[in-house]
């Protein structure tokens, strides 16, 4: 029984990890902004496809940090562009602004490859198989979760204890207080923008090296399923988001073990809708009522 | 003008515009872009039509549609296809287990019924929800009725992740007209009625709303219902133009694009989502086809750049962010068409009275 487990508990386990750097990302704007990125997804197969096109020209060693530069990139423009203009429009035009962004970016990587799924390139050492007790798997399974779980720390830290960090958790207690006393809001907003493809470019590494084929519209699933990591964790919250993001990689595998499969996706929305009913403010979220 | 022919006007207005209709199609043949392109934008005008009751009059930020026009799409096709031909669509399951037909016209009106009555069932937890998780959890139940859909114990019935083929489609372009018309007609008729009053009232001030003595649950609840019975008519309509229906193509990239046009149109304005309609699927369909093609000029010498497959989608939401980021009101704001035909003097006014 274990040993048939055992797979989709790593493998899950390792979903949950590349969530949970995407989560991150939903997490922390949401937090500031109040906005739902829908174009968080899209950043994330962006960086897939930056891969792919770098990957062709360059060695990997080389492509990989040009990859995460380009996504930073992406997504400090995309915040630029889209949102910054409607700052102080209500909420619903950020988020139809964000649907629209998803959509451009959509037809966008469409446009460049041609609608053809592309083969990611094989990363070396992380993509070599190993074999634990009785499954093999790539050594990605074993590097998503420690990975997760230092960026992570370190992203607390700098939360915690610089200034910059400090000016991020004041302008999400209060956006308008904070300007007030003199923090660049939009200085932190790029911030947190930057830091979020950052980790969603890291993400994505990963996350291809096991679902090896990108496509321009593969990230909205990944994409969707950590909004709900973050909504689970209690949005706002990143250690929150990062232990949501694991207990969704794991139960959707496990479920895929129980052999309903087609139920997987459907597994995490079920999963969003009880927890809006019961505890909006999920697992470690900031008790604001008017939130929901 | 008197009320009455007012309304005389309006239905000689419908009344030329189907015999024009008629003309259009006779001389341009039922296979033309044109055609095609006011078929689809009929059909995108209703659904668009349906959501902006939702999002634009009632304030609601769902994002389910798709998932209503899947149920309506579904069960549109599974009642009307013929019993000869079931055996043929059906081959991984025996024909299936539905052992009846129903004319076309019945089909329709289950479609809708059923997406309004599973809309009455999500509404009862989901409409407590505001703005943004709202739409996250309409968005998660779009999803996971498609994962039922798709689920393999249903296949007797669904035909599981297999094309549904064979149902009546249309004959002529007036068909989907007739039907978009009718339901838009019922639709501005409510937007109209002290109902209607109620929705816009919820958008603008929930807790002014509640103070007046309307009931902010049941009207919410109504206009989910309402807005998900033509969703899913708008549904069937969309299975009977394609022919062929898959639940995959049902993603939320489709709610997305509806979501766009409302925009475009403007929200709150039921002729500004129809005008956006007929312009997103032309532009879509039609008349940009031209940048998805290479173009060589002075003799083929010159060989114009970036144009090649997709250019096109490209271009068009690059239109759309600039209408969502510099024309946030869109084609008509909150205006309908036959405000615009109005002596000026009288709307500034009513500018005026609602800033102070």
């Amino acid at each position: 029984m274990f040993d048939k487990i055992l797979p989709y508990l790593l493998s899950g386990i390792s979903v949950g990890g590349q969530y949970a750097l995407i989560a991150v990302g939903y997490t922390m704007v949401y937090g500031i902004l109040r906005l739902i990125n829908f174009a968080h997804g899209d950043i994330f197969t962006a960086a897939g496809f930056f891969m792919v096109y770098i990957a062709a020209t360059l060695p990997v060693q080389i492509a990989m940090p040009l990859v995460v530069v380009l996504t930073v990139i992406l997504g400090f423009a995309v915040e630029r562009v889209a949102y910054k203009p409607l700052r102080s429009a209500p909420r619903m035009s950020v988020m139809i602004s964000a649907i629209g962004v998803s959509y451009l970016l959509q037809n966008l990587m469409w446009y460049v490859t041609g609608g053809l799924a592309k083969q990611y390139p094989t990363i070396p050492w992380i993509s070599n198989s190993i074999t634990i007790g009785p499954a093999t798997t790539k050594v990605v399974t074993i590097v998503t979760p420690i990975l997760t779980i230092l960026l992570v720390i370190a992203l607390v830290t700098i939360i915690q204890k610089t200034k910059i960090g400090m000016a991020m958790r004041a302008v999400s207690k209060d956006f308008e207080t904070a300007q007030l006393m003199g923090i660049k809001i939009d200085s932190v907003i790029s911030t947190t923008f930057i830091i979020g493809s950052l980790l969603a470019a890291i993400g994505s590494v990963l996350y291809f090296t096991n679902y090896t084929s990108v496509t321009p519209t593969v990230g909205a699933m990944p994409g969707l399923k950590a909004f709900v990591a973050a909504v689970f964790g209690g949005i706002g919250s990143i250690p929150g988001a990062v232990i949501g993001a694991f207990i969704i990689g794991i139960c959707e595998n496990l479920i895929k073990a129980l052999g309903y499969t087609t139920f997987s996706d459907a597994f995490t929305f079920a999963l969003l809708i009880v927890i809006l009913l019961f505890k909006p403010t999920g697992l470690f979220g900031e008790k604001i009522s008017e939130k929901v | 003008m008197k009320k009455s022919t007012k309304n005389l006007i309006n239905i000689g207005l419908l009344i030329l515009m189907f015999v024009a209709l008629y003309f259009i199609e006779k001389v341009a043949g039922t296979r033309s872009m044109l055609i095609t392109v006011l078929k689809k934008g009929a059909i995108y005008a209703l659904i668009a039509v349906s959501m902006n009751l939702l999002n634009g009059f009632t304030g609601l930020f769902s994002l389910g549609q798709a998932g209503f026009m899947l149920v309506g799409a579904y069960t549109y096709a599974v009642l009307t296809i013929p019993m000869a031909k079931r055996m043929a669509v059906y081959q991984y399951y025996d024909g299936g287990i539905i052992g009846f037909t129903v004319p076309a016209i019945v089909g329709i009106l289950a479609a809708g019924a059923l997406a309004a009555i599973l809309a009455a069932l999500i509404g009862l937890p989901v409409l407590r929800l505001k703005s943004d998780y709202l739409a996250i959890a309409t968005l998660g139940f779009a999803e996971i009725i498609r994962a039922i859909i798709q689920w393999d114990a249903l296949g007797p019935v669904t035909n599981g992740s297999n094309l549904l083929k064979t149902y009546p489609t249309f004959t002529t372009v007036l068909q989907p007209f007739l039907a978009a018309t009718i339901c838009i007609g019922i639709i501005v008729l409510l937007i109209n009625s002290t109902y209607g009053r109620a929705f816009k009232a919820i958008r603008d001030d929930e807790i002014a709303a509640e103070a007046m003595g309307i009931n902010l649950f049941h009207h919410k609840q109504m206009s989910f219902v309402i807005s998900s019975f033509f969703a899913g008519v708008g549904g069937a309509l969309l299975a009977m133009y394609q022919a062929s229906l898959q639940a995959n193509a049902f993603k939320s990239s489709m709610t997305y694009e509806i979501l766009l046009i409302v925009v475009i149109g403007g929200m709150g304005s039921v002729t500004g989502s129809v005008l956006a309609s007929f312009l997103f699927i032309a532009c879509s369909e039609w008349w940009l086809r031209f940048l998805d093609t290479e173009m060589f000029l002075f003799g083929g010498t010159f060989k114009v750049p970036l144009l090649r497959s997709g250019f096109r989608m490209v271009v068009f939401s690059i239109v759309i962010m600039i209408v969502v980021l510099f024309f946030r009101k869109g084609i008509m704001g909150e205006r309908e068409l036959w405000d615009l035909f109005k002596p000026r003097k009288k709307k500034n006014k009513t500018t005026e009275g609602a800033k102070g």
